[in-house]
């Protein structure tokens, strides 16, 4: 942590309120409660319906949970939050029963709470730094659980408060892509004053927060909340717009917009290129959820359609894996199976959404990797060639490589496959920007101080340039480049007022506007 | 939200509607499509664009009643709104001076098959078109074809119009008689992989649009991929024209009935709703 930040939040530290509630209760006793556990849907209802498994901290359980935080001195929790939230502070103002001001709190750098404190991977982030974990060989204080908190008391409050905006500047930026990158980048700008754009590419506004992420873990309304918010701080929203496509960024400069994020997300599936894989009823995840999530195809009053069997197989070990197989299981598997070559230690998802796939009664194939496809005479998967591994050597990752056991292939039944085994980034900017620096993989090169690509006016962050990451590091993303966009401009500014003042008389000036 | 300016019946399958979709208009090339949805309940389905007028700010699109989505979208009126439109998708046609094109066409695959005459045409080229379709009233954009073309062969399944037989009559007879050097083909999929297996026997090169099933358009689902010499492509982003001897058509028109079962249920239950309102 930098010395200005320390200081700062030291200041805020010695605040009266603070100091009164610090004395009010003894580390030794705050140190004693135990870590609540948020309530849940039952496995066996939940996997029946597609409302939220966790159901929310109650007004006391966020108060106990808040008095576990004994306001460290210095506050490790915020080096591991990439949006930088002011996490004692808003912990302590749920604890002292001001929980509006602690969603205030929240969204001074956390334009998405509500979303944030459900899909965050908090426990490699904040909690895995926080004085518990790391000095008591405790569980952290859940600060995902209450930022969550937080945030749904404020929207359920009906008092939604909109952060201050500085005074308009008339600058005209755009975000290319509604996900979280560009929401975060939204909120930044608009807060500094800035006129806002934000183009989607879909109908729907928030990127993959409503394509990707199931209802089960992120109700729909709870991101429109969200961007509503940000409509009242004057960012303006066009759906059905791809830029590069409907209009070049060149078009765009034209009509005034200055400088641009392009968060348009990793939007390209990847598929393992095995006999079969194109038959009926084999999907990427992408696809897969799209249909569901985006287009409620599982609802038979619309009208996009979905093949989800009783024997679904989905491959691959992360978050979005995980997200199919459980959305699998909800549209009536009997059998809703994991199939991942490594072993379940080594899966990329969240240990907590594993935890509640396996309650659901989800099958984990692991060290399971498929081969082939089988299809009916129609061209319909009808069953599966796998492979049993087991690991050898750790490879360039660190983790140890699969190696495949000979003669241990058998098959399995399955009438739907869902391959979830990453994405690569969308082609459609790059393809339209020759100047831009690319990378092998596609992602768009930037500095990563600054989130600046080859061309300066052209900021990325999110998926793009990640390759396929978390929610929360694509918000951080937005939010770096939100700042150094407004230090690009101001700069630009300052150049030319400075180039203006070398002129003698107006008409040198016409001059060079012209 | 888009309006719908003009429709007109070709036939009591086949409609044109002119959309107002200005920027859409201003930025379309010879084989780009777009994705429309009717309804905040609506299926997103793609369709070429057939026409555009920069100064109107319009696209027109041809559409053939199919399905639920296609009829929900031939039901519109002059003034009603398509709910969403999107685009231009894809990549355009590559467009040169080659020699001597042949242009076959099928059923409303007419309709994206006509930017691509009157580029290649404007390019420099002679353009001899084949149009095809089951009988006479289902030769649609024939006026406009031979603006842009130097000779049009019409051919009906049924004889009713032009020449009696399937398109591939009337294109083995041109390719006996002409020196062609390149072929374009757009239809159904069945169509093309027909005038696929002739330009092959003949060793001309041949070009086909593809219309595979999309859901987003703009390579995030994969819902359009197809096996293009041996290789996953996506129809969105890397097509829809491809090298046709590549293209696994057999693989293609599998997928293309992914949803048959479902559709026809869907289909029934709609013109029973349809019928009663």
């Amino acid at each position: 942590m930098n010395e200005g930040l320390l200081e700062f939040l030291k200041k805020e530290r010695e605040q009266e309120w603070r100091v009164e509630l610090r004395s009010g209760v003894k580390n030794k006793e705050r140190t004693q409660l135990e870590r609540i556990h948020m309530p849940e849907q039952a496995p066996d209802l939940r996997n029946k319906n597609f409302s939220e498994v966790n159901l929310g901290l109650s007004e006391e359980q966020a108060v106990l949970e808040a008095t576990r935080c004994i306001d460290c001195p210095k506050p490790t929790c915020i080096t591991g939050c990439p949006v930088g939230i002011n996490i004692p502070k808003f912990i302590k103002k749920i604890e002292s029963g001001q929980f509006l001001d602690a969603a205030s709190v929240l969204k001074e750098t956390n334009a998405l709470p509500a979303v944030c404190g459900r899909v965050c991977p908090q426990e490699v982030q904040c909690e895995q730094v926080c004085f518990y974990a790391q000095k008591l060989d405790k569980p952290p204080v859940a600060i995902g659980n209450l930022e969550r908190f937080a945030a749904d008391y404020e929207r359920n409050s009906g008092t939604i408060s909109v952060p201050k905006i500085a005074g308009r500047n008339g600058i005209k930026v755009a975000s290319i892509g509604s996900g979280p990158a560009g929401l975060a980048f939204a909120g930044d700008m608009a807060k500094m004053g800035y006129d806002v754009t934000v183009f989607e590419a879909l109908h729907e506004i928030g990127g993959v927060l409503k394509y990707g992420i199931p209802e089960f873990r992120l109700p729909n309304q709870i991101v429109d909340v969200e961007i509503e918010n940000l409509e009242k701080m004057g960012v303006k929203f066009v759906k059905n717009f791809i830029v590069g496509k409907t209009a070049s960024i060149e078009d765009l400069q034209e009509e005034g917009f200055t400088a641009f994020l392009v968060g348009s997300g990793a939007g390209l599936p990847n598929f393992m290129h095995i006999p079969g894989e194109n038959y009926i009823g084999i999907y990427s995840s992408n696809e897969y959820l799209t249909r569901i999530n985006l287009m409620n195809a599982a609802d038979p009053d619309f009208d996009t359609p979905v093949i989800s069997g009783k024997s679904v197989a989905v491959i691959g070990g992360g978050n979005t894996a995980m997200d199919s197989v459980r959305t699998a299981k909800r549209l009536g598997a009997e059998r809703a199976m994991i199939i991942y070559r490594r072993s379940i230690e080594e899966m990329p998802a969240r240990i907590e959404e594993i935890k509640h796939a396996k309650e659901e009664g989800v099958e984990f194939l692991n060290l399971h990797n498929p081969v082939e496809y089988f299809a009916d005479e129609n061209g319909v998967v009808k069953s599966m060639r796998v492979q049993k591994m087991e690991l050898g050597e750790p490879d360039a990752s660190g983790r140890r490589r699969p190696v495949p056991i000979e003669g241990s292939e058998y098959l399995i039944e399955v009438d739907t496959v869902v391959v979830s085994v990453g994405v690569s980034p969308n082609p459609l900017i790059p393809q339209s920007m020759k100047d831009l620096d690319v990378s092998a993989w596609g992602t768009i090169n930037v500095n990563k101080e600054n989130m600046q690509t080859s061309i300066p006016h052209l900021f990325a962050g999110g998926d793009i340039v990640r390759g396929g990451a978390t929610v929360i590091l694509a918000m951080g993303d937005g939010r770096k480049a939100a700042a150094a966009m407004d230090r690009y401009i101001k700069g630009k500014v300052r150049e030319i007022l400075s180039l203006i003042k070398e002129f003698k008389t107006i008409g040198e000036i016409l001059d060079f506007a012209r | 939200m888009n309006r719908v300016l003009e429709k007109e019946y070709f036939s009591d399958a086949v409609v044109k509607l002119v959309v107002e979709a200005p920027r859409i208009a201003s930025s379309r090339q010879a084989g780009h499509f777009v994705i429309v949805r009717v309804g905040q309940k609506g299926e997103r389905i793609p369709l070429t664009i057939a026409e555009a007028d920069i100064e109107k700010g319009t696209i027109t699109l041809i559409v053939q009643k199919v399905g639920v989505s296609s009829i929900k979208l031939c039901n519109l009126e002059e003034g009603d709104y398509i709910t969403d439109v999107v685009g231009p998708l894809g990549k355009p046609t590559h467009i040169e001076k080659v020699g001597t094109v042949l242009a076959c066409g099928g059923g409303v695959g007419v309709a994206p098959l006509l930017p691509i005459v009157e580029a290649f045409k404007k390019a420099g080229n002679k353009v001899i078109t084949v149009l095809a379709a089951r009988t006479k009233e289902l030769i649609i954009l024939e006026e406009q074809m031979r603006m842009h073309s130097d000779e049009v062969v019409i051919m009906t399944d049924d004889g009713s119009y032009g020449k009696k037989g399937l398109v591939t009559h009337g294109m083995e007879e041109v390719i006996k008689s002409e020196k062609i050097d390149l072929s374009v083909t757009v239809g159904p999929a069945i169509m093309m992989k027909y005038c696929t297996l002739l330009t092959r026997k003949y060793d001309i090169p041949t070009v086909a649009s593809l219309n595979t099933l999309m859901v987003d358009g703009t390579g995030m689902c994969g819902a359009c991929r197809v096996t293009v010499g041996g290789k996953t492509k996506f129809v969105c982003v890397d097509g829809p024209e491809f090298d046709a001897f590549e293209v696994d058509f057999d693989e293609m028109l599998l997928r293309l009935n992914s949803y048959k079962p479902s559709e026809t249920e869907a289909y029934e239950t709609f013109l029973k709703k349809y019928q009663k309102a």
